[in-house]
């Protein structure tokens, strides 16, 4: 009766030589790899575009209606340059940020109650439920009765866009912490506001991330917005005053320069600002793709 | 009522019978304890009237098909859930919430936090509950990363290692803190079979180091026998203790008794009526 034997592969294939090596790995050309990077391919869409827009610009002749590519950036570099879009820019961005910051400390303030407490859990999704789907610049009418033509009632709004977008995903972020990671937390002796910080807001991160990120869209789109509309404030308007200045001084190309410099600054946050925020993070850590 | 539920097999079989652990100096002693839960609509016994005692360095396996209670009993020594009569102390002292004189080792390959390093995450417990000087917990997580053989990982991040991996970090935690207890509930039960024989392995190669005091959950009968010097048999729906199983390290897989003794434990635990799977 044969028994159970080992048969080692070393005795079996002795020397054999591997001719296919070369076959296994080849390298791709070199256009092949510069197509790989989305970058490269995002930028000649955008010249394609750019082109598209210079021409056709042109055939039409008419900088009333739609000016050219090459008047728009050099209207941009001349307001750029005279110091009235940086300044501008900066009332704008002084509002956002005073605004979002505020918006996301109170997001931060409710959530934590949310978590800790049954009645903070019951305040926030009601609140959340009635307040979300309202427009925040529905209530810019209301702003300025209760708080004047001036900045605070832009803040009042914007906090009103970030509040519940940020409260809302922190929130079910939250609640999405694993039960493990939260016995693990127990198990470390961590309660109360400890716990909040060291263990459900780095595992909540993502979804934070998320909230942030749809919070500044919110704010951003809002401010320009109640700009459009009721821009003037203390004497100095924001971006969207400038754009709705310029559009009365029928400068077509200037309210192109203004449209173009909110794209960038929406463009430079989320690409820049929230990417790298995104690649420290959650992205080191295995948690997102 | 209870001693007369409870059996004793002894796999030498030529000792006589050995006594019930002296209950005085006991580690952990766990009393009488019935456990219940609630799920949305129906309030579920896990556990009723279990008594058992851990000593020190005892290696104490919870074992039972599922719907025991043994993760849910393991939970209540843990302090994550308050038994609903009956009591546990540990060190004399009752048992109100989790703590880290008992630490955890879950089945759950993301009991780590993602957001740390293996040396940060073995150190995060010694600094935040132990309150160890940075450099203190830096040191003694350095030396359970060795121990466990993770000294090449020791700045990766848990999603970039394999499952064993990550329990040997669990563990390594657990291990750095020198709990009084340490509780594994499946530690091994999500591994493939390989790394499940090796993690068994060297869990037996730490203890022979340290010496440290654990209870053990499974559902493997083999794996039972392999790891513990004693066994806890429990019966299903609700959990019951139907035996003790003692000097399970003297059985060996050299002369059959292991084998022999996993066949008693298999008719145990499935020759009553009565048991739902």
């Amino acid at each position: 009766m044969p028994s159970p034997q080992i048969i080692l592969a070393a005795d079996v294939t002795t020397n054999r030589q591997h001719t296919n090596v070369a076959e296994v790995e080849q390298r791709l050309g070199s256009l092949e790899l510069i197509l790989g990077i989305s970058a490269v391919r995002k930028t000649v869409l955008i010249i394609v575009l750019a082109i598209i827009w210079q021409v056709y610009a042109s055939y039409l002749d008419n900088p009333l209606l739609f000016p050219t590519l090459s008047d728009t950036l050099t209207t941009l570099y001349d307001r750029f340059v005279d110091g009235t879009l940086p300044s501008r820019i900066w009332t704008t961005l002084q509002v956002l940020i005073t605004g979002y910051v505020a918006g996301t400390l109170l997001a931060a303030i409710l959530t934590i109650l949310a978590i800790n407490t049954r009645i903070g859990t019951d305040f926030l999704e009601t609140m959340t439920a009635m307040f979300n789907p309202l427009p925040a610049i529905s209530l810019l009418p209301l702003a300025l009765i209760w708080f004047g033509l001036g900045a605070s009632s832009l803040v009042f709004v914007l906090i009103h866009s970030v509040l519940w977008a940020v409260a809302l995903n922190t929130h079910a972020g939250f609640l999405g912490v694993s039960r493990t990671l939260r016995m693990v937390g127990g198990n470390y002796g961590l309660t109360g506001l400890s716990y909040v910080m060291r263990i459900l807001v780095p595992a909540a991160f993502p979804s934070i991330l998320t909230g942030l990120k749809i919070g500044w869209a919110f704010a951003w789109r809002t401010l320009i917005a109640a700009e459009l509309v009721f821009g003037v404030s203390s004497g100095q308007g924001g971006l969207g005053w400038f754009i709705f200045e310029n559009r009365n001084l029928l400068d077509i190309p200037a309210v192109f320069a203004g449209l173009l410099t909110v794209i960038i600054i929406g463009l430079i946050v989320e690409n820049l600002v929230f990417q790298t925020i995104e690649r420290h993070t959650i992205q080191k850590w295995g948690m997102k793709e | 009522m209870l001693q007369a539920i409870q059996q004793k097999i002894d796999p030498t079989a030529g000792l006589p019978d050995v006594k019930a652990a002296s209950e005085a100096r006991s580690l952990l002693t766990v009393d009488q304890v019935t456990l219940r839960y609630k799920t949305p609509n129906l309030l579920i016994t896990a556990t009723e009237d279990v008594s058992f005692s851990v000593e020190r360095s005892d290696r104490f396996v919870l074992l039972g098909p599922s719907g025991c209670g043994k993760s849910t009993l393991l939970k209540a020594v843990g302090g994550y859930m308050a038994p609903v009569s009956g009591s546990i102390h540990i060190n004399g002292r009752p048992v109100k919430k989790p703590g880290a004189d008992r630490m955890m080792v879950f089945q759950e390959f993301d009991q780590l936090l993602p957001w740390k390093t293996v040396l940060e995450n073995v150190m995060f417990p010694l600094i935040v509950a132990r309150k160890l000087p940075r450099r203190e917990a830096e040191a003694r997580a350095r030396e359970y990363i060795d121990k466990v053989k993770l000294t090449r990982a020791t700045d990766s991040y848990p999603h970039t290692l394999s499952g064993g991996m990550k329990q040997r970090v669990a563990i390594a935690r657990g291990m750095a803190m020198q709990p009084d207890i340490l509780l594994m509930d499946e530690p091994f039960a999500a591994l493939d079979a390989l790394t499940r024989r090796q993690m068994q392995d060297e869990l037996l190669q730490l203890w022979e180091d340290t010496r440290f005091t654990v209870i053990f959950v499974t559902h493997s009968i083999a794996e039972a026998i392999k790891i513990s010097n004693r066994i806890l048999l429990l019966s299903p729906h609700p959990g019951r203790v139907k035996a003790e199983v003692i000097n399970v390290d003297r059985a060996r897989q050299d002369d059959g008794s292991a084998a022999a003794l996993e066949r008693d434990i298999h008719n145990l635990l499935f020759s009553e009526s009565g048991h739902r799977e």
